[in-house]
């Protein structure tokens, strides 16, 4: 993963973010595996949005460092890193009428100079992103009309016009029906990006992820596979909640540890 | 619209091809220079299309002078630069309106929204009515004193409260209100009546005894500032869902505010510094050039400058013709007219939920 000790891709090298007195995220590491599906979970408070601003340079740590290739983001600039990673927040909303193809295309704004019309290039780039996430035919829809999922799909579509190879999720699935959440994530994790993809739902997790960093309190409080992490200790210290976790079928590499809640 | 497009224009929908968008411009300014051309002629002297320009052609040097010198006069030094002024701060107000509706996120922004008009109000007031700068200064620089002081304060007060987009706002508000006080207070204290009538009508706007001097500083600051506000076009697009939104899409999110900030309030004051604060413009004629181009930046801002200008102009020959040989105050024209026009705007391109 590390050549000479450049990480390679989208790595955080123990950020720190303070707001209002209080460390939000303390001390975080994380480098994944290009390519990979990486999961935040914790529970609300636990600086996993903090953590994806500082991951987007949104924010700028008080201490620590995150690289691109081995090069900090302030040094590397907004525009280039725009050109290759992209986010997709909660629920961004906007008033202004736009097309589904409009918001598509904002994701071309890195690529272009102020005055350059579109290129084939990006038209290219846009028809790709609308026909991956299933939103050809709803191209020339006013924006509004969509359902949740639809906007949020519509969010990815804009991201992947960014031709990104990082993309970073805020709890992209809130406010989705099960099915939504599904298809969705289906999608995020079918991509061929890194992503790092916050989460409320431990089963979507443990389905989806490669890998899970646990927050608590703005520490890394676990980090590994899905079957090494979310396990009925884990839930109890982390939530506070009573968890029966069965784990994943050894024989079967696609399993995945589940859980149910107890009442308690 | 089939496969014959050009490299690079829209494949399909969405508001058509380049070509369209040329021939959009090229009719809006044939509209701009006909609507100067017309406006000119209105009013006493019967004066007609090719007597405008005929006197047009003698000032640059085109052609031999063929009106009276009366005629000529009133062609080029009282209803030309009158004109002239009226379309440029029609253009400057209502881009400004345009840009910083988009980059504040809030559809109730205007020109005026950063206190730039109170505070000219407030300089004008301390130059006529107090006899601030001792007669050296006139009302127009005083004004423009007085809007710089206040987008200041509005700058220093969001800065110090946080920076964020409604504090701006708020800051512009919390400027305007306290302007506006001071101006009222000054008049209602120190002037007599003469002078607050003076006073009422320039706050109101207007854009009469303008010379050329005038039109060509508002001319050339609009150049500047519609040069800058233009290249930022596509980055304005990229505020839609939000400044952090605009951040990952590699927008430099503070430079560009500032940049944007200041050239707006810079344009506004000088606008304003010259024929007062036209209200309504700003706030209204974006909102109906979305309704009609979409609210693409690079096809909205020049189509609502044309759309300031031709509006200004017409409504502006209105004010000076529909009570003559009294004059109306512009500004309140622009609201006479302008709030049905807008209604029937919104009411055509309303939701259907």
């Amino acid at each position: 993963m590390t050549v000479h000790g450049v990480p390679e891709g989208l790595a955080a090298e123990r950020v720190t973010r303070r707001a209002g007195g209080r460390l939000i995220v303390d001390g975080i590491t994380l480098a994944p595996r290009p390519g990979s599906t990486v999961g935040l979970l914790g529970p609300n408070g636990s600086g996993k949005s903090t953590l994806l601003r500082l991951l987007s340079g949104v924010l700028a740590p008080a201490a620590g460092v995150v690289t691109l290739d081995g090069v900090p983001l302030p040094r590397l600039g907004r525009r280039t890193t725009a050109r290759r990673l992209a986010v997709v927040d909660q629920h961004a909303t906007t008033q202004v009428e736009l097309t589904v193809r409009d918001v598509v295309a904002l994701g071309r704004v890195p690529h272009r100079r102020p005055w350059s019309g579109g290129t084939p290039e990006d038209e290219r780039a846009i028809e790709d992103a609308l026909a991956r996430t299933s939103l050809t035919d709803r191209a020339d829809q006013s924006w509004h009309t969509l359902s949740g999922g639809e906007r949020q799909r519509a969010h990815i579509a804009r991201a992947l016009a960014q031709a990104p190879r990082e993309l970073l999720l805020d709890e992209p699935t809130n406010h989705l029906d099960i099915q939504h959440q599904l298809d969705l994530l289906t999608l995020i994790a079918g991509l061929p990006v890194t992503t790092v993809i916050a989460l409320h739902d431990l089963n979507l997790a443990a389905m989806f992820c490669d890998e899970i960093l646990v927050l608590k309190e703005g520490r890394a409080y676990a980090h590994g596979t899905p079957a090494d992490v979310i396990t009925e200790p884990l839930i109890a210290e982390v939530y506070g909640v009573r968890a029966r976790v069965t784990p994943p079928d050894p024989a079967d590499p696609l399993d995945h540890p589940s859980v149910r809640f107890l009442r308690s | 619209m089939t496969g014959a497009e050009p490299v690079g224009g829209r494949q399909r929908g969405g508001g058509g091809t380049r070509l369209r968008g040329v021939l959009l411009g090229l009719a809006g300014l044939a509209a701009l220079f006909l609507s100067l051309a017309v406006a000119v002629t209105i009013g006493p002297a019967d004066i007609s299309v090719p007597d405008v320009w005929s006197a047009v052609a003698a000032h640059l040097g085109w052609g031999e002078p063929e009106l009276t010198p009366i005629r000529d006069g009133i062609v080029w030094n009282l209803r030309m630069p009158r004109t002239v002024l009226a379309a440029v701060c029609g253009a400057g107000l209502a881009v400004c309106g345009a840009v910083l509706q988009s980059l504040l996120r809030n559809p109730l922004a205007d020109p005026f929204v950063l206190g730039v008009s109170s505070g000219a109000s407030t300089g004008a007031v301390a130059v006529v009515v107090l006899g601030v700068g001792g007669g050296v200064l006139t009302v127009s620089a005083g004004a423009f004193v007085g809007a710089v002081l206040s987008f200041a304060l509005v700058l220093l007060l969001s800065h110090t409260l946080g920076d964020t987009t409604d504090r701006v706002i708020l800051s512009g508000v919390a400027a305007m209100q306290l302007f506006s006080s001071l101006t009222s207070f000054v008049v209602l204290t120190a002037a007599d009546a003469e002078t607050t009538r003076g006073v009422l009508f320039w706050l109101l706007g207007s854009l009469s005894g303008t010379g050329w001097t005038d039109v060509w500083l508002c001319a050339a600051v609009l150049a500047a500032a519609l040069a800058v506000l233009l290249l930022h076009a596509r980055t304005l697009d990229a505020f839609a869902f939000g400044q952090d939104a605009a951040a990952t899409l590699g927008v430099r999110v503070g430079r560009v505010r500032a940049v944007l900030l200041c050239t707006t309030a810079l344009l506004t004051a000088v606008l304003v510094s010259s024929a007062g604060a036209i209200g309504f413009v700003g706030l209204v004629l974006p909102h109906a050039a979305r309704a009609v181009v979409g609210a693409g930046h690079p096809r909205l801002l020049p189509v609502t400058a044309l759309a300031g200008a031709i509006f200004l102009i017409w409504v502006d020959t209105l004010a000076r013709t529909v009570l003559d040989p009294q004059e109306v105050p512009v500004g309140v024209v622009t609201s006479l007219i302008g709030v049905p026009a807008f209604v029937v705007v919104l009411y055509r391109t309303r939701k259907v939920t």
